[in-house]
């Protein structure tokens, strides 16, 4: 039961990675790929409907996971508290910038909004990847199950290191450019024209980091936890993982080359998912290692809910998920294409 | 007292309140679109769809600053409340999780089909996306209300060898009647909230002579929408909840009375001033012998007081327990009258020219906002010194190790930011009252003269 609640999480995770991801990475090219003000309402125009809806599957994970696994989201809520609150006030005012930019035509009152987009934008990105990075290095649990995470100390990976340090630093970086490589392709998909043009030569020129950080990242995290590589050991089906990165990497390059934008967008989210996948998979069946003491880690056993709660969840969370599923087809569906630039709204 | 604790507190308590005051309006509102846009379809009238576009447009800057100022909500339940979330995840993360499933995901998907599809959507087809935001701003409303009413009244959890309480029965803690008969209340509420403001617009065109035949919409509907929520909302909804308090919390109801001796045929006290101290209500306008009747139905029925409680029992703030329930039931009872004498006027079709009536309208739009407020606050104040009532006390609930001065930088940040947005608000509803329910849909675009662009190529 609590490995079918992990599952549910990591796919929740990955739906919500997937989708707020590629706005989260069209508002970190937001300034430089969308040079006139029409270019940069067609941007807003391609997430305008769906931004809030997949804001939302972060909600549901986060819901999802209190529901299954409270104590983790007790520990962990509360030990990353000063992130925790600088991620909220940072998704608190990429909302007002995008829903608020198109209320006035005054150039200030647009500059002032689109900034706070584009920066909110590319500080979530890295502040995510931080934060796994923090999940797969460990933390400083104590024996009641909880800890205290200075910002940083002294960016070295020690047992009591702050939550920046070189490691969760790279795998900032990491999510920060896979999701501008998501989010122009995205841009791509649905737009034309030279704005169309900018989001796809950065997408080109994010391909090479991205393959270089991959391999950097997956050397880093063999380095700063060896026992990553337990599971691959248990279980051969594993190392499909890093075949299916390096295949997903290998469409990109081919759609980036050829100009098939939705292939190449379709493949970084096979990417993404891949590469989350793959961390889920290390990990399991700890949730949060503990930095301290192996003894210590949080398992999906000790943080779980009562059986007979998860077994109701079960039954709810799986009408839910299918309602939740139809309401996105139908709304992407709805929106499909490139977008229009008549009527009403951004 | 502990400072952490206090700031804990604190910082619930702001951030929550300041949610609070978006929902309701959006709760309020949803069902008015609905029946806006079911005027419009039935009576082939443009206007009401242009009185629905206004007030979808209003909707739409309500409901973002909902969405921002409520996802902290959730998040606050891990950061400051890490105790309380071990041990009543369990129980809890049953409706916050379904909340999240349900009803955040219906919300969300189809406010962007309501709010820019209307040109890509059938009449009919965008008449449904409105009833499913409609639904799910409910449906939210009550997996909150029910996480809420587990906390005022715990139901359906056994205790574990940890020492958490966990779910033993899905249907008793979504069927707490604690929870049926707070919705029923608080929805209540909300409505009024919803038809208060609506009506409050249609004055302010009436009395400028503005949009008037716009403004004849809102003030009637709002009118006739507000009287009948002002109703329901002291009976049955008020009454049953309070018979409830009784019941369950016999205690916070003697606090919410400032009842300190118990006795048969107890007085209900209008007017006065708690004096804890002394233990003695200074002041006191009283009708005898009415708080026994309205609680146990007989004029001489004993009704307990908080002399017979261990004082540790005891409400933590019982004056500031007593003064917002007095607001709530005194701005209650204002209501009913102010919408009964409008919807008098209303029936004899002299409202939309008795000038003192709209002006009384208009002033009333902050009233059910503060009458809302207080409403939470009796029942959160009233539910203290416990945290999870008769489990677990609220000093054990916050989380140990945030210091009191993290929390003191985040409540600060979090005061800054909601000031920020708080203006920003007003002043883009403001915009939109001004620009009226004329206005082009969409703001007016002057993009073009900024910059010369391509010609953009159009699509399907
Ligand atoms: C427009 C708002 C409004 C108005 C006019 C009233 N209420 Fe109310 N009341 C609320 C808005 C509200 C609320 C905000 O919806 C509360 C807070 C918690 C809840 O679920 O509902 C509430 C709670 C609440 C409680 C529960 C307190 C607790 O849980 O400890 C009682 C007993 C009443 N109300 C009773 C009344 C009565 C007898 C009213 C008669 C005039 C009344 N309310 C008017
Ligand atoms: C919009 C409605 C609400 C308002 C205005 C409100 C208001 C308050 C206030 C004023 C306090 C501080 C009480 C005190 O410290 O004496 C408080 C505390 C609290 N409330 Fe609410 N509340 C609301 C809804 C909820 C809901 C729906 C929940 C649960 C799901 C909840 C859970 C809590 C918790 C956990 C605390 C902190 C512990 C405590 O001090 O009691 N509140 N709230
Ligand atoms: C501790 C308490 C609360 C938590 C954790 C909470 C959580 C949230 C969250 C995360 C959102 C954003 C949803 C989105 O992105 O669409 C939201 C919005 C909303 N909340 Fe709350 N909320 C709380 C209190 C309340 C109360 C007391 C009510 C009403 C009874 C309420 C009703 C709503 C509604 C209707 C919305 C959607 C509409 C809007 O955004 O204006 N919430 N809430």
């Amino acid at each position: 039961m609590e490995t079918i609640w992990f599952m549910i999480v990591a796919v929740m995770v990955a739906a919500y990675v997937v989708l707020d991801g590629f706005d989260l990475g069209a508002g970190v090219i937001y300034l430089t790929a969308a040079k006139t003000a029409n270019e940069r309402r067609a941007i807003l125009r391609a997430i305008g409907p769906v931004w809030d809806g997949n804001e939302v599957w972060l909600l549901a994970a986060g819901g999802t996971l209190y529901f299954a696994f409270p104590l983790l989201y007790a520990s962990s809520f509360s030990g990353f508290y000063l992130p925790l609150m600088m991620v909220l006030w940072l998704l608190m005012l990429r909302g007002i910038g995008i829903e608020l930019r198109t209320h006035m035509s005054n150039p200030v009152w647009r500059g002032f909004f689109e900034t706070i987009f584009c920066v909110s934008s590319a500080l979530l990105t890295i502040f995510f990847g931080a934060a796994l990075g923090n999940v797969i290095r460990g933390v400083p649990l104590g024996s009641d199950g909880y800890f205290f995470e200075p910002l940083w100390t002294n960016f070295r990976v020690v047992a009591n290191a702050g939550i920046l340090d070189w490691y969760t630093v790279l795998t900032g970086v990491v999510a920060l450019v896979t999701l501008t490589a998501h989010g122009s392709l995205y841009v791509a998909v649905k737009t034309e024209g030279n704005l169309q043009r900018r989001a796809r030569s950065t997408a080109r020129f994010a391909w090479p980091l991205q393959l270089v950080l991959t391999l950097l990242s997956l050397a880093a995290t063999i380095y700063v936890r060896p026992t990553v590589l337990d599971n691959y050991q248990h279980y051969a089906v594993g190392y499909l993982i890093p075949v299916l990165v390096f295949a997903s990497l290998g469409v990109m390059f081919w759609a980036n080359r050829k100009d098939e934008d939705k292939i190449g967008f379709l493949a970084s989210a096979v990417y993404i998912v891949v590469m989350l996948v793959g961390a889920a998979f290390a990990l399991y069946p700890i949730v949060l290692p503990a930095s301290t003491d192996p003894a210590l880690n949080l398992t999906i056993y000790n943080t779980a809910a009562g059986q007979h709660g998860l077994g109701v969840g079960l039954a709810w969370w799986s009408l839910g998920f299918v309602l939740a599923l139809a309401y996105f087809t139908h709304l992407f569906r709805m929106f499909r294409g490139k977008v229009r630039m008549e009527g009403e709204g951004y | 007292m502990d400072s952490a604790l206090l700031i804990h507190r604190l910082h619930f308590a702001f951030t929550v309140t300041f949610h609070y005051l978006f929902p309701q309006l959006t709760m309020g509102l949803a069902p008015l679109i609905v029946v806006l846009k079911t005027l419009g379809l039935r009576n082939h009238d443009e206007t009401y769809h242009q009185a629905a576009r206004f007030w979808a447009k209003i909707f739409g800057i309500n409901f973002i600053m909902g969405v921002v100022t409520g996802i902290p909500m959730e998040f606050q339940f891990g950061t400051n409340w890490s105790h309380f979330s071990r041990f009543a995840g369990g129980v809890i993360g049953q409706t916050l999780g379904m909340e999240g499933m349900f009803a955040f995901f219906l919300e969300s998907a189809f406010l962007g089909l309501f709010l820019y599809g209307e040109k890509r959507l059938s009449p009919r087809a965008h008449w449904w996306s409105a009833v499913a935001v409609f639904l799910g701003s409910w449906l939210s409303g009550f997996f909150i209300i029910a996480t809420d009413a587990w906390m005022q009244h715990p139901v359906g959890y056994v205790t574990r060898s940890d020492g958490s309480a966990q779910l033993s029965s899905f249907w008793q803690l979504v069927l707490n009647p604690w929870a049926w008969w707070q919705y029923a209340h608080n929805m209540s509420g909300a409505a009024i909230t919803g038809s208060m403001v609506m009506a409050s617009v249609g004055a302010f065109y009436l009395l400028c002579h503005k949009y008037e035949a716009h403004g004849r919409i809102f003030v009637r509907v709002g009118v006739i929408a507000g009287l009948i929520f002002s109703m329901l909302q002291i009976f049955p909804t008020g009454d049953a909840q309070g018979r409830m308090v009784t019941k369950y919390q016999p205690v916070t109801l003697a606090a919410m009375e400032a009842l300190f001796v118990g006795q048969p045929g107890a007085p209900l006290v209008i007017v006065g001033q708690p004096n804890v101290d002394e233990k003695k209500i200074d002041n006191p306008i009283i009708v005898p012998k009415a708080l026994s009747f309205l609680t146990y139905r007989a004029w001489s029925a004993d009704v307990a007081g908080l002399n017979q409680f261990p004082q540790d029992q005891w409400p933590t703030n019982i004056a500031l327990l007593y003064y917002s329930y007095h607001i709530m039931v005194g701005l209650g009872t204002i209501f009913i009258a102010i919408m009964l004498v409008a919807a008098f006027l209303l029936w004899r079709k002299t409202l939309f020219q008795a000038r003192w009536m709209l002006w009384i309208l208009l002033l009333a739009l902050p009233f059910p906002y503060i009458a809302n407020t207080a409403g939470w606050m009796t029942a959160e104040i009233g539910r203290q010194p416990w945290l999870v009532y008769g489990l677990m006390r609220t000093v054990d609930g916050y989380s140990k190790m945030v210091s009191a001065g993290n929390g003191m930088f985040t409540l600060l940040g979090f005061m800054g930011m909601y000031t920020v947005l708080g203006i920003l608000f007003l002043f883009l509803v403001r915009r939109e009252i001004e620009h009226g329910p004329l206005a082009e849909a969409g703001v007016p675009d002057l993009e073009g003269s900024v910059e010369q662009d391509e010609p953009v190529v159009l699509h399907r």
